[in-house]
């Protein structure tokens, strides 16, 4: 028998058109989660590991019976360092596949762009970012690190020290300017002086007037927001200049986007830098967590960060969550994450604070040596100081804004 | 003084950062009138051949000098052969074939080695000292191979049958033709060079810079606003724009921050090209290649 292609075409159809029917039945016994994350472009030095954490956490969940007896299925879009397809992506994961909840966004930028739609379509969204703080919305957790947490102890660590006077460099945009100012604030505080401040648009390569405005300024210490490909440059350069044996960096930025293998191990040792997540964290969940990885990628596995982990823990503090609901809704869901809901991940016990939606979490400070980060410290429960200045939304949930300027203002810097 | 010879130093630097990512596109688009959008992956191309082949154990110098330009010397043959060659005279189908390609080349290189990939290694002479302030022995050395990289081009152009047949193919490709030369083969060999002069431009880079698949962003734009305010003439088009465009930017960056600096360099040349729209060899410097 020969299958014209008629004969073919119709089957197909038939069976394409039969398929919406069996999803639809299907829908009913899973309960399903997006995730929105650049996976390509410019931003997947980020986003690559965060994939692969966030589809191990998913899988873990259905390997212990997924919850409330219902399978939960992943549905992964890749926003392509685009903030155009963030914002059609949401829409596409809140309105047609009527998720229970969205994790995803990287940049400040991302999240802004994404964060309203959610709160219209009234679709619980997971930021699992550390970024400025300041984030206040009612449908939102922001599950990472922000300066209160992680500036606020690597400036007097490393002040202590190299000495107190500080030369900054950022990136310019709102993470890099905002967390600049909390740089400063704190550097203050802590009795020091800031010599210099740059900012650098992200598509610069080239450094070399900075390194010499540095030397010219003769600081302790050089402390570093840099965001992206282009900047690993900065590291490069400075090294190649002698400096980074005579004035050391410290940095809130360097190492997410796994950029201490990008640059060499004489490059990047001595750089100390601040997370609530380092791969050499020492605990039973964490050394679990990384064996199992290592057994299912072996030599593939990316190097795992805070973005990486605190995507894993971000979607089991939703799992949490539904199981203590007793179902997916949002209502219920985010009123069990309120009542300061807790898991224990690889990063230590991560709780949510119910008065912002942000994390109360450990911090360590590691140094980098030959390309691995050796913690020198941690410091356990740490609150999101910085966004509780500005953010109340126990005793006024009806919110969905971002209070950067006001954070700022309220912490007596601008 | 040694706060003048520094800065002097990086201005110098910056210039000649300028002509390397820019001199291979000078002669694909400068020359052979090709919108190469692909040439930030190029670049990127010979940067990853260096971080890869060195992660296996080749000397860097082999690295940099021979295979980096090797390497994308042949892709560059192979692209002229299988798009470019189909698409002579249609800038636009050019532009949009080009840009395919830059994608292309960027979910190959992710699809094979990661979203990034190690590296071990640093730039090579360590630093010198003048003064209380020290620089990088390498960017030293850059400027030495980009200026020898120029005199280099310019002898090919200038001295050589090669050169001869390429320049007169470009003006003339008819001509050319009837005067016997296969000009077919003049627009491949001349592709490729422009690519295999790209791919050693990336490959020099890479001690210094951060090498990802992405990375060409980064060089495209200003490679093509150096190479467009440079005009028509090759080498003299590519020093002066790199000239004018790398000091304005690093007076900039010195006097005010990095954020002007490339502010500076886009309104420069915004209001060159208003004043001389075929460049600055389109009216200085005409005779010049």
């Amino acid at each position: 028998m020969t299958i014209s292609r008629r004969t073919f075409l119709a089957g197909t159809a038939g069976a394409v058109l039969g398929m919406p029917a069996l999803m639809g039945r299907a829908q009913d016994a899973t309960i399903r989660i997006a995730s929105i994350l650049d996976l390509s472009g410019g931003l997947d030095i980020y986003g690559a590991p965060m994939d692969v954490t966030t589809k191990l956490a998913v899988e873990d969940i259905n390997a212990a019976g997924g919850l409330l007896g219902r399978r939960v299925e992943l549905i992964t879009y890749d926003a392509q360092s685009s903030i155009q397809l963030y914002t059609q992506y949401a829409t596409q994961a809140a309105a047609g596949d009527r998720v229970a909840a969205v994790h995803g966004g990287i940049t400040s930028a991302s999240r802004e762009a994404i964060r309203p739609t959610l709160a219209r379509f009234q679709t619980l969204y997971f930021y699992n970012t550390q970024y400025e703080g300041g984030v206040c919305d009612y449908n939102n957790f922001c599950t990472g690190s922000t300066p209160a947490q992680t500036v606020a102890k690597v400036v007097p660590y490393v002040m202590n020290k190299w000495g107190k006077k500080v030369y900054i460099v950022a990136a310019d945009y709102n993470y890099g300017q905002i967390t600049a100012q909390w740089m400063q604030k704190f550097v203050a505080d802590n009795g020091g002086e800031t010599l210099g401040v740059e900012f650098f648009p992200l598509d610069v390569t080239n450094f070399g007037p900075t390194i010499n405005k540095i030397q010219q300024a003769a600081p302790n210490l050089v402390i570093s927001a840099l965001v992206g490909g282009a900047h690993v440059s900065f590291y490069r350069q400075y090294a190649a200049a002698g400096l980074n044996a005579s004035i050391p960096i410290a940095s809130t930025t360097f190492g997410v986007g796994n950029e201490h293998k990008l640059i060499s191990a004489a490059e990047g040792n001595g750089l100390i830098a601040a997370y609530s997540y380092f791969e050499a964290v020492d605990n039973p969940v964490n050394r679990d967590f990384l064996a199992r990885l290592d057994a299912k990628m072996g030599a593939s596995r990316p190097g795992l960060n805070e973005l990486a982990v605190r995507s894993y823990e971000g979607v089991m503090l939703w799992a949490e969550a539904v199981k203590l609901a007793g179902t997916a809704d949002r209502n219920p869901v985010v009123e069990a994450l309120r009542t300061g809901l807790t898991y224990n991940g690889p990063s230590g016990a991560v709780t949510v604070d119910p008065k912002t939606h942000h994390c109360i979490q450990n911090v360590y400070l590691a140094e980098l040596k030959d390309q691995t980060f050796d913690i020198l410290e941690a410091y356990d429960a740490q609150p999101p100081a910085d966004t509780q200045l500005v953010c109340d939304l126990v005793a006024n949930p009806d919110q969905s804004t971002f209070f950067f300027e006001n954070g700022l203002a309220a912490a007596g810097i601008k | 003084m040694d706060l003048v010879v520094a800065v002097a130093l990086q201005l110098a630097y910056g210039i000649a950062n300028l002509a390397l990512i820019s001199v291979g596109l000078a002669i694909i688009f400068g020359m052979m009138r090709v919108i190469n959008l692909a040439h930030g992956e190029f670049l990127m191309l010979g940067g990853y051949t260096v971080v890869v082949t060195t992660n296996a154990g080749v000397n860097l110098w082999l690295a940099v000098f021979v295979l980096a330009p090797l390497v994308v010397g042949i892709v560059g043959v192979l692209v002229e052969r299988i798009l470019i060659r189909r698409l002579y005279g249609r800038m636009i189908d050019t532009l949009l074939a080009t840009w395919g390609l830059s994608l292309l080349l960027i979910g190959l290189v992710t699809s094979i080695f990661g979203a990034s990939t190690a590296t071990t290694i640093s730039p090579p002479f360590g630093t010198i000292q003048i003064g209380r302030f020290s620089s990088s022995g390498y960017e030293l050395f850059l400027i030495g191979v980009t200026m020898a990289l120029a005199l280099a081009i310019w002898a090919v152009l200038r001295f050589t049958r090669l050169g001869l047949v390429a320049r007169g193919t470009m003006q003339n490709a008819e001509m050319a033709s009837a005067l016997g030369v296969s000009t077919s083969r003049i627009y491949m060999i001349t592709f490729g060079l422009g690519a295999a002069v790209t791919g050693l431009a990336g490959g020099l880079l890479a001690p210094i810079t951060g090498v990802l698949p992405t990375i060409g962003a980064t060089y495209i734009a200003k490679a093509f606003i150096t190479v467009i305010s440079g005009g028509s003439a090759i080498l003299a088009g590519t020093a002066a724009g790199s000239v004018l465009l790398g000091g304005i930017q690093g007076v900039f960056t010195f006097l005010t921050g990095p954020t002007f600096g490339e502010v500076a360099l886009l309104i420069a040349a915004i209001v060159l090209l208003r004043l001389m729209p075929r460049g600055i060899t389109g009216r200085f410097f005409r005779k010049s290649l």
